[in-house]
């Protein structure tokens, strides 16, 4: 890796980085190091190495993290180090892992930059669930690059939850690139309440008949936060299916942004892709914003999209207020609602409970701290 | 009906607009109510029957110019709709909102909590709202769904009644509760506001009204005729016939 100050970081400017607070980032300020990783689960699959490549699980052209990312990984294995290095999850054929693998990364110390790095290499009709939960103290100002690969065999089905609980000191610029061969399927899903600026580009390559992919989101940020997302449903083969749902609220001065893109190549007929995101703006300083795109090379394909960014309707509140419930009652429980349907689809790994009862105590804390965000939004 | 009966709600002289425009919308409407009374208030269309509505809850969408509202003896101009609803003013949607994600049971809680301030569990709920399921005739997933998503107009117009009847509002404005309902459904929502009042006399009820069906239903004692903005006649059901017969025309002409 050459010097962090070398590296010329890509700006505002460039169109894969609209949007994004990358101009606020000043690699010379890091060190590289690593976080601490702890993993939990059946230990005969999984190892600390690294045997896929980017180009195996990704049709896009790795950005500039993604390829320091990737020289990171490369130097660790080739050194030898084993704490801190790749943590690999790799099924045997018609294996199915009862329990969730569950990787815990802890940050605790500030100016560090690390490249967590997992794979999960499922093999034919095989089945794992992998759970990777980022932590990082109070006042860590230090920058997580992490990417999860997933490669799905013939017919295996793989499930990965990711749980962004960072401090709102720390960075993250993520990367999940999955892949799925004939008739497997990938639940990818993210579920983003910390961190200060976070951002995860998230993509799925349908590459085999019948493959499908399940993406689903939940973010929500408060204060200075911004969630940035980046997604791709790549179908390129016949029959494939992917289904993606992401749904945001900000409030205070916090920031979302989501840019996703369905592609159907020309081989890739009798496709189905489905892509709805949904933006809740709870304060009248907060800001989202939805961009999706469609690129379709093929005919006789059943492809919808939907994007929605808006407060609470002024309408729904009168109605909530109007049966004697208080204004901040009615806000959480129109959020509430809102983040239902994502929330019921959610894999068990995602602990649904246990993020009903964290979105709860986001807009509690919101609350007491008197952000005026029900005036706010009505005025 | 005894005219010695406690006056509930005196409006006087009020003036209220939508914040979006610029002309008051309601222009000296005054009316006052007793416990246990039953006042229609019919009138054509723009002449202000749900800003009236509204108004009472103190809708944000709505601002009132000029005029008092006292209900229970309280001038409660300055106070929120929750407020409002807490003191037992109740109001029937025209269109009530649809909420994704929240179940109607969850919302009663809610409302239960807030209005009468017990917490029930989402079991004696369930019983509570079975027995005015029935008596309207919904089904019992009824309150498992989400609010008001997906609900025909009839169901949405039920289930307002249905919150009417737990809520126990010493006051409740029903507005325009009959639009949009066919005979069938019409009737069911009268005999769940006739069950209501014979569970609750007490109950002081203003219905908001375009046509007369819904008052052959439910006997009004007042009828009030509403044109741009203000009470134009008072009287009894012969009123109801007469516009029913001839229109709201006749009466423009015996504005001042």
């Amino acid at each position: 890796m050459p010097a962090l100050a070398s590296i010329v970081l890509p700006t505002a400017e460039e169109e894969l980085w609209r949007y994004s607070r990358i101009d606020a980032l000043e690699l010379a300020a890091y060190s590289l190091g690593s976080l601490t990783t702890t993993v939990s689960g059946d230990e005969s699959v999984v190892s600390r190495e690294s045997r896929l490549a980017l180009t195996d699980v990704s049709s896009e052209p790795g950005d500039a993290f993604e390829t320091l990312h990737e020289e990171e990984v490369g130097r660790q294995s080739t050194g030898g180090a084993r704490d801190g290095g790749a943590v690999r999850v790799a099924t045997s054929r018609g294996q199915v892992v009862a329990t969730p693998i569950v990787i815990m990364h802890a940050a605790r110390e500030s100016g560090v930059l690390s490249f967590p790095s997992l794979e999960v290499d499922a093999a034919e009709n095989s089945e794992v669930t992998v759970v990777e939960r980022f932590t990082s103290s109070v006042g860590c100002r230090s920058l997580l690059v992490p990417m999860v690969k997933i490669r799905a065999a013939q017919s295996a089905r793989v499930t990965y939850v990711a749980i962004n609980e960072l401090s709102r000191d720390t960075w993250l610029i993520g990367y999940q690139r999955a892949s799925g061969e004939r008739d497997s399927s990938i639940s990818s899903s993210t579920i983003a309440l910390g961190g200060d600026y976070s951002r995860v580009r998230a993509g799925v390559r349908l590459v085999g008949q019948g493959a499908s992919a399940k993406q689903i989101a939940l973010y929500f940020a408060d204060g200075q936060q911004m969630h940035d997302f980046r997604t791709l449903q790549d179908h390129a083969a016949p029959r494939t299916r992917s289904d993606l749902l992401f749904k945001g609220a900000v409030r205070d001065t916090a920031k979302s942004v989501y840019t996703g893109l369905i592609k159907i190549r020309d081989n890739a007929e009798k496709s189905e892709a489905f892509q709805t995101n949904r933006n809740l703006t709870l304060s009248s300083g907060a800001w989202a914003e939805s961009v999706p795109n469609l690129e379709i090379e093929t005919n006789d394909v059943k492809c919808s999209h939907a994007s929605t960014v808006g407060p609470i309707d002024d309408e729904q509140r009168f109605y909530l207020e109007s049966r004697g419930i208080r204004p901040e009652v009615a806000e959480r429980l129109v959020v509430f609602g809102f983040f239902a349907d994502v929330i019921d689809r959610l894999p068990a790994a995602a602990q649904p409970d246990v993020l009903r009862r964290k979105v709860g105590e986001k807009l509690t804390a919101a609350a007491t701290a008197g952000t005026g965000a029900t005036t706010g939004a009505r005025s | 009906m005894s005219t010695t009966a406690p006056e509930l709600l005196r409006v006087h002289e009020l003036h209220a607009k939508a914040v979006e425009g610029d002309n008051d919308i309601l222009r000296g409407f005054s009316l006052t109510v007793r416990e246990g009374e039953v006042h229609a208030i019919m009138g054509p269309n723009g002449s202000g029957k749900s800003t009236l509505a509204n108004t009472l809850l103190a809708s944000p969408a709505y601002e009132v110019t000029s005029g008092t509202v006292v209900y229970k003896g309280d001038d409660i101009s300055d106070v929120s709709t929750t407020e409002r609803a807490k003191r037992g003013i109740f109001l029937g949607f025209q269109y009530p909102q649809e909420i994704s994600g929240v179940s109607v049971l969850q919302f009663l809680r809610q409302a239960l909590s807030a209005r009468k301030g017990i917490d029930l569990s989402i079991l004696e709920l369930r019983l509570a709202a079975m027995d005015w399921m029935k008596r309207l005739g919904m089904d019992s997933k009824f309150v498992d769904r989400h609010l008001n998503q997906g609900f025909s107009g009839g169901e949405k117009k039920r289930n307002e009644i249905m919150q009417m009847a737990m809520l126990e509002p010493d006051l409740a404005i029903l507005d325009e509760t009959d639009s949009g309902l066919d005979i069938d459904a019409l009737r069911i929502v009268a005999k769940g506001i006739r069950e209501v009042r014979a569970a609750r006399p007490q109950l002081s009820i203003v219905l908001i009204t375009h046509y007369q069906r819904l008052l052959d239903e439910v006997k009004p004692d007042f009828v009030h005729v509403l044109v741009d903005g203000r009470i134009v006649a008072t009287g009894g059901m012969e009123l109801a016939e007469r516009l029913e017969k001839s229109g709201y025309d006749s009466f423009r002409s015996e504005r001042v």
